[in-house]
């Protein structure tokens, strides 16, 4: 039996969730317009007033914005309603340059938190469970999206944060934590260390992960089940747009739900800003339709991906987004071919290594080297050097053939690429451009 | 009668054979012999110690991966023609030799302690006992 948090909406027919887009979209408009300047400005360009705005099929009209306008926006020219309305910011990590700010009024809170409630309760999360929250709290949208939404879900919260994993896995088998929530790669890490400690998935209580906030693989996907013994969600959301929840995985985990009584999402092609039809792989652009503090228009993610509004058998009716491919700004070109981080993970899990690799990009004498770092196993080590080297040959012939450029696979020692507690680093780039 | 060697996945960079015999040593593991296997990127070593358990267990919790390979050792006189007559055995029972290494003096004066690694042990052995030879045990080692 599927379960909602709200099912009126969850489940609304496509007409209905048209009718409140297009309602929300024409209000949301005018407000950015009132309030925005910045946006404003970007509409009088192009010539258009809200009035040009009618429903959600005047949406191709609007400006884009970008990652480049919130940096040059900062910190605060894209806030909507005066800093007394406002009662909280996140920031992301900053790591691909300035960090940016985003501002939430308590309705803003409130509506991300119900989008993460809907996840939990999607992942079977009821006021049974005790769900712990080990994604980082702070300005990190992870650890507070999930709290909220656990609060709201109605389950028993552990607000464990991040790190500290000796007592996080203490929490786990004390309290009997039935729902995890953190980063896919932090769920890996936690499951090498209990399976180190001698609990097997039939020990460990925990029932549903909720992992988000870095691209992974399907192939890591089953691993983390395999360990920890459980069923993996995936979650999907931007701190831009409010956080973790924008899109999230129900039971039939055929796609993620997108909540577009909030967002509408569009798929572009990246290089002429043209909306592509269902189906067709491109970059996700997002509208917030409700949002107060922070609302975004046409909002491009970077991210590449496909849309469906195929009907889903668990009910819920909201367009589904496939798992992004990657972010355009993960993806590296190494010799002018597109790699993402995912598809060598996806290469590594299923020649039988972990999760944990590192993949180091350089420049030697022109030409662009890549080599993925993994760590030797017990199970994949042989007192057999041909066997081994074999191994190795087999795996950069898996990364060939799946990126179509020539990788380098060096085998390192365990435990010698640096575990992580949030977002793992993956890619080290040493060349200079 | 075959002898436990330890095989240790070594990471081709300065250091790593070091830090291995640093663990033997601060657990006062004493090792009988010792080979090192490369490829251009990483190394195997291969060793016999005094103590397997011991020695399997601290490299474990140092985070080195290791594993366990049955290997066939015999004590021959340090002196012209030892090795070959010890050989003109192994070929007559047809024993197919993968690797060896050899490990000169230890305890005994003018011995020295053959290690060879084959590819079905045990058939092997009964053919060289066979014929007369008496490969050491895990005692021996000891």
């Amino acid at each position: 039996m599927e379960r909602y948090f709200q099912e009126e909406i969850e489940c609304a027919s496509r007409e209905q969730i048209k009718k409140i887009q297009d309602e929300r979209l024409v209000k949301q408009v005018r407000h950015v317009w009132d309030n925005v300047p910045y946006y404003r400005a970007k509409m009088e360009e192009k010539g258009l007033t809200p009035d040009d705005i009618q429903s959600s099929d005047d949406l191709y009209k609007l400006p884009f914005l970008s990652k480049a306008d919130l940096r040059e926006a900062y910190p605060y020219g894209l806030v909507g309603v005066p800093l007394k309305e406002c009662v909280r910011i996140h920031s992301t990590s900053g790591t691909t340059g300035k960090r940016v700010v985003a501002f939430y009024t308590q309705h803003d809170i409130d509506l991300w938190e119900e989008c993460c409630a809907r996840a939990i309760v999607a992942a079977g999360g009821t006021d049974e469970d005790v769900c712990q929250v080990s994604y980082g709290y702070g300005l990190f949208t992870g650890g507070l999206g999930l709290h909220g939404g656990a609060h709201k879900a109605g389950c028993l919260t552990v607000p464990t944060s991040s790190g500290s994993t000796e007592r996080q896995i203490m929490f786990i088998m004390d309290l009997q934590t039935t729902i995890l929530c953190c980063t896919p790669s932090y769920a890996a890490y936690l499951g090498e260390q209990m399976k180190e400690m001698g609990y097997g998935p039939d020990d460990i209580p925990i029932k549903a992960g909720i992992f988000g906030a870095e691209a992974w693989s399907e192939e890591m996907r089953r691993d983390i089940e395999k360990t920890l013994g459980i069923k993996a969600f995936d979650i999907y959301g931007l701190t831009e747009l409010s956080g973790p929840g924008v899109a999230y995985e129900c039971s039939v985990q055929a796609g993620m739900h997108i909540n577009e009584d909030h967002f509408i999402a569009e798929i572009i092609d990246p290089d002429t800003g043209e909306v592509l039809p269902e189906g067709s792989q491109g970059e996700l652009v997002f509208t917030s339709v409700d949002k107060e503090a922070f609302p975004l228009i046409r909002y491009r993610t970077r991210d590449i991906c496909t849309l469906t509004r195929e009907k889903c058998s668990c009910g819920r009716t909201h367009v589904r987004m496939a798992k992004p491919k990657g972010r355009t700004d993960d993806m590296l070109i190494i010799r002018g071919v597109n790699v993402f981080p995912s598809q060598i993970e996806a290469v590594l899990i299923k020649q039988g290594y972990a999760a944990n690799y590192q993949i180091i990009v350089d420049r030697v004498n022109n030409t662009d080297t890549l080599d993925v770092q993994v760590e030797m196993t017990p199970e994949m080590f042989t007192d057999n050097l041909g066997e081994v080297a074999d191994r190795q040959k087999s795996l950069e012939a898996g990364l060939k053939a799946m990126l179509g450029i020539k990788a380098k696979v060096s085998l390192v020692a365990p435990k010698t690429i640096a575990r992580s507690e949030g977002k793992a680093v993956r890619v080290i780039d040493k060349r200079r451009i | 009668m075959s002898v436990n060697q330890i095989s240790v996945f070594l990471e081709n960079k300065p250091g790593t054979l070091n830090r291995m015999t640093r663990v033997l040593a601060e657990h006062d593991i004493d090792m009988r012999a010792l080979s090192l296997a490369e490829t251009k990127d990483f190394g195997i070593a291969r060793i016999i110690v005094d103590d397997v358990i011991a020695a399997t267990t601290v490299l474990k919790e140092a985070d080195f991966v290791a594993s366990l390979t049955p290997v066939l050792a015999f004590d021959i006189p340090d002196e012209p023609g030892g090795l070959a007559r010890l050989l003109d055995t192994f070929t007559a029972a047809q024993v197919n030799i993968e690797y060896m290494y050899a490990f000169l003096g230890g305890k005994k004066v003018n011995r020295a302690t053959m290690i060879f690694r084959v590819a079905d042990t045990k058939h092997a052995e009964a053919a060289l006992v066979s014929r007369g030879l008496r490969p050491l045990s895990q005692e021996d080692f000891e």
